[in-house]
């Protein structure tokens, strides 16, 4: 009652009572506001600012895979990943930036430390984020960093695992290199970050996903200035599987050994199964050199190399097969029946044809000759008939079903096609219709024809085998961390030909008397203990006029014909197919011939005929070279 | 005066003494919060003191309370001279940290005469003005001491330098001067003096002062620099959301992306954890608090203590929404304490006294 009264009553300061309204509306007004900037922030952009929250607080630092280990059929590695010891500075934790690099400049007696700390710069770097300086240090640097830490504030080394080709160039091509992955690349791939590495060329582009495994990710909480405070979440990487190859790393030394340093390439496949045992081709490349990232000026220097050491002649080297093309002419030939074991021509050193003289590789001629003669000592003039008989379609229909003119679909990139010319692929690529005496080229593997060394590899395959064409493969199995066997790759056939066994057979006999026979013109590949069956090839690189051949020895080298052989042992169970080209050698006899030899001496070597010699193989069981010999004794 | 008198009790205002302590209860929890984790792994000897300070403030609060507010009258003058007095040492012999001299130090507290300056120079205010103004007003002229009583503090507390609470200072004095009874020609005339000062004043900020106002405008234009301490604090606001992340379980203020975190941007630490809930409830605190202090004023006895309150109310309302305003992103950053809230002896002590007075405004009433 008091209260209400004394309240009624003491009403004392009405002047001002409309001014006290008045800074009350505007209190109400300004609190109000601030309750709606608190509903903006705290309701309608809870999400976005949670989210900048979160990414202030938490860093996610990707922790790659161990890339995948490479190695040869018999678990041997040829590629690893090793340590490399890096420099790296933090800029934040420098007391004085440049002192600090003027330091390590001289302590690494390195001067490009200021140029990548400024690179790091300009792609905004934090100041807390450690900047690759010098990378792969050697040893004595490593120690020279290590003694003066002290005068290095902020600057310490960082080991990071590093693709290392145990072999530098061995299998280069095969085996391919990796990269740091290009801004271009990044776009289609969303799993991979700036500064991954990156299968580029060879296996370990084509076994990218395999070998690379799965990266991963810690999750860090860090606080204001990015100092790491503790792990959130981690997801560990997985590190990628390792890949078996079939290929054997005695028998790759053993070819490119054997190659030495002439430009050629060659091919070894197990004939049974599409298994690629060797594959070499010089000149070759260090693909340690890309490894952690090559320099512009290596990067110019293997590009720009008029040898082409990048390119793996095996698959991209697409050359004339010269006369191992008479392998497919005498198929084609006896299967067609426009050939038969007995037919006989006369060489007289050269054909006319057309107005033309066409000459055999021998002035003197070879007289009347016989298939199996034909083969063994590569009388062009025999084939010049066996081809005119045939026709460009006939033999290019052989030849395709022998698996020439179309990609082996080996899984490695750039394979060149090659050529075999017909009438149609004549018209279609020249408009022009084929000359009969074009053919005559074609039958001795001159002229358009063109294959690459790992085609003639599965010609001699097919010979061997039946006429079975596998899918080159090179890797046998994909292993896990554990040795687990993940994928297992079974031989692929591509295709099977149904060639007359007894055609077969004469042309087996016919390759092994090119190289057993004292006329073959491959008998320096003879071995011991083994039979050898191969067939010889010259590849013309200049087109002379027809038939007229200069002396090889008053060309320059650059002109000079390549040399090929093909072959596959034991003839009559065989285990290895081999083609292999030596460029601007001359007669593949004697340049690519001891390539093999030497090839197949060490395959034998590795893996001995059982019992000795060859099963079916003795004074009085060789059927097939016996009565080649005998045959040979008589036309002689 | 000496016998307590059993109305006082009885009318004591709980509304204001209840706030008052709900705030300070949430500031403790906030400095709890903005200091856990740190350097002392748990109970920070901060939260300790602000405990210790809230009973001293507290107990002060309810002395004055008991005391006749209107014998402050005669001691406004005195007060206000110590204050600037003290405004003087700071600025001869005070106590610096980081670049800004504003302490002085006694050994258990420092002292922060900036705090004092405030309550001091609204008595002043309040004492100068409790006549009732002509009619139509305080002329221009009429107001020539005010200007003076306001430059001398503002001019101290400016050179510490403390924009913050020279800020304060003048809205105080515009405050009290509106309400008080200023002609509403010179209100005008003022206000577009102030427009036309305000380039001239912008020629006398430090440079810092003057990177804050410009960064407020565009805080994106440079995230890591003068523009760092505003996105910082939205996103602690923000990122609480409806309900807040919970006590202790703020990232930000955890992880010391929040500067001053116990006490200019004590309101940002607060919202992080206990979300737009709990910033409602603050600011219904704040509100409520206000509400009260321009009730008070509004039924005071007489025409001082009606102009006390004001002054008391509008000291509270001014930090609120300059330290809020601030820490949303709504006003440039200033250096400005959340009243009770904020960690700090001198502002929560002066704030409580303040409240006392508020309090005792009321209780007398009904004693005379």
């Amino acid at each position: 009652m008091a209260r209400f009264g004394s309240r009624e009553k003491n009403r004392p300061v009405p002047k001002l009572d409309p001014r006290i309204t008045a800074l009350t509306v505007l209190m109400a007004v300004v609190l109000t506001a601030a309750a709606g900037r608190l509903y903006y922030l705290q309701v309608i952009k809870h999400h976005e600012l949670s989210e900048l929250a979160d990414r202030n607080r938490i860093r996610i630092q990707r922790l790659p895979a161990l890339r995948g280990l490479v190695y040869d059929d018999r678990h041997r590695p040829l590629v690893d990943t090793r340590p490399s010891f890096d420099a790296v500075i933090v800029p934040e934790d420098t007391r004085n930036l440049s002192a600090t690099i003027e330091r390590l400049e001289k302590v690494l007696n390195h001067d490009h430390i200021a140029e990548k700390l400024e690179d790091a710069e300009d792609q905004g770097r934090p100041e807390f984020e450690p900047v690759t300086v010098d990378e792969r240090l050697e040893w004595p640097q490593v120690v020279a960093l290590e003694t003066h830490q002290l005068e290095l504030p902020g600057v310490s080394l960082q080991v990071n695992p590093r693709r290392h080709y145990i072999y530098d160039s061995l299998a280069a091509h095969l085996l391919g290199y990796v990269g740091e992955v290009t801004v271009r690349d990044l776009n289609h791939l969303p799993d991979y970050r700036m500064g991954d590495e990156i299968g580029k060329f060879g296996l370990e582009r084509s076994l990218e996903t395999t070998l690379r495994g799965d990266s991963g990710g810690q999750e860090i909480e860090v606080d204001s200035v990015g100092r790491r405070l503790r792990l959130l979440r981690e997801i560990p990487e997985k590190p990628g599987d390792s890949v078996v190859m079939t290929l054997d790393l005695d028998l790759q030394k053993a070819a490119e050994q054997a190659i030495g340093n002439r430009a050629g390439a060659l091919v070894a496949i197990d004939p049974n199964t599409g298994y690629i045992l060797a594959m070499a081709s010089f000149p070759a490349f260090d693909p340690n050199v890309f490894a952690g990232g090559i320099t512009p000026a290596n990067w110019r220097a293997l590009a720009m190399d008029p040898s082409h050491p990048l390119e793996n002649r095996a698959i991209q080297g697409a050359y004339p097969p010269g006369s191992t093309f008479k392998i497919v002419d005498s198929i084609a030939g006896l299967s067609d029946r426009t050939l038969t074991p007995e037919t006989t021509y006369f060489c007289p050193g050269g054909l006319y044809y057309g107005g033309r003289e066409y000459r055999c590789w021998r002035k003197q001629g070879h007289g009347t000759i016989s298939v199996h003669r034909a083969i063994v000592e590569s009388c062009d003039v025999f084939f010049y008939e066996v081809g005119e008989h045939l026709g460009i379609d006939r033999i290019a229909a052989w030849a395709h079903a022998l698996g020439l003119g179309k990609k082996t679909d080996i899984e490695l990139d750039n394979e060149r096609t090659g050529t075999i010319p017909s009438t149609a692929w004549k018209q279609r690529r020249f408009h022009e219709r084929w000359y009969p005496a074009e053919t005559l080229s074609v039958a001795i593997g001159q002229g358009y024809v063109t294959v690459t060394p790992l085609q003639l590899a599965d010609l001699a395959a097919e010979v061997a085998n039946g006429g079975t064409l596998y899918k080159p493969q090179f890797v046998k199995e994909i292993d896990a961390l554990d040795g687990s066997v993940v994928k297992s790759f079974p031989p692929i056939i591509e295709s099977r030909v149904r060639i007359d066994p007894q055609v077969l057979e004469e042309v087996r006999e016919g390759m092994a008397g090119v190289v057993n026979q004292p006329d073959g013109t491959a008998h320096g590949a003879k071995l011991d203990n083994v039979i050898v069956a191969g067939k010889t090839g010259t590849a013309q690189v200049v087109k002379e006029g027809q038939g007229v051949r200069l002396k090889e020895d008053a060309l320059p080298e650059r002109y000079r014909d390549h040399g090929w052989f093909i072959a596959f042992a034991p003839v009559d169970h065989p285990k290895i197919a081999i083609a292999c080209i030596i460029e601007h050698s001359g007669h593949g006899g004697s340049s690519a011939g001891p390539v093999v030899k030497a090839v197949m001496q060490k395959y034998f070597e590795m893996n001995p005929p059982q019992g000795g010699p060859p099963p079916k193989a003795g004074p009085t069981a060789n059927p097939v070279t016996q009565p080649a010999d005998q045959a040979d004794a008589q036309t002689e | 005066m000496a016998v307590l008198d059993r109305r006082i009790v009885y009318h004591f205002d709980w509304t204001v003494f209840t706030l008052s302590l709900g705030l300070a209860a949430v500031g403790l929890v906030s400095v709890l919060s903005g200091t856990w984790g740190g350097a002392h792994h748990g109970l920070d000897p901060l939260v300790v003191r602000q405990l210790l300070w809230i009973g001293v403030g507290t107990a002060l609060m309810t002395a004055v309370a008991l005391l006749d507010y209107r014998a402050l009258g005669s001691y406004a003058y005195l007060i206000y001279a110590v204050a600037v007095g003290l405004l003087v040492v700071v600025a001869v012999a005070g106590h610096s940290t980081g670049g800004s001299r504003r302490w002085i130090n006694l050994g258990v507290l420092k002292l922060e005469p900036s705090e004092v300056a405030k309550l001091a120079l609204v008595l002043v205010m309040v004492r100068y003005m409790r006549e009732e103004p002509p009619r139509g007003g305080w002329k221009a002229h009429q107001m020539a001491v005010p200007a003076i009583l306001l430059a001398i503090p503002a001019a101290l507390v400016l050179k510490q330098p403390d924009l913050g609470t020279a800020l304060i200072l003048i809205l105080l004095t515009a405050t009290l001067v509106f309400v008080g009874g200023l002609n509403w020609r010179t209100l005008a005339v003022l206000a577009l003096g102030a427009v036309l000062v305000a380039p001239v004043g912008w020629h006398y900020l430090k440079p810092y002062q003057r990177e804050r106002l410009v960064s407020f405008l565009n805080p994106e234009s440079d995230p890591l620099g003068s523009g760092y301490h505003i996105i910082q604090s939205e996103i602690a606001i923000g990122s609480g959301g409806h309900w807040g992340k919970g006590l202790f379980k703020g990232t930000q203020a955890r992880l010391n992306f929040l500067p001053e975190q116990t006490t200019d941007f004590i309101f940002a630490v607060f919202a992080e954890e206990f979300g737009f809930a709990g910033s409602m409830l603050l600011l219904g605190l704040y509100a409520g608090l206000i509400a009260r202090g321009a009730w008070i004023a509004r039924h005071a006895r007489d025409r001082f203590g009606s102009m006390l309150a004001i002054g008391v109310t509008g000291i509270i309302f001014w930090q609120v929404a300059i330290n809020i305003g601030m820490a949303t992103g709504m006003l440039p950053v200033v250096g400005i304490t959340l009243p009770l809230v904020s960690y700090g002896g001198s502002s929560l002590i002066m704030m409580m006294i303040a409240l006392g007075l508020l309090i005792s405004i009321n209780v007398r009433r009904y004693l005379f």
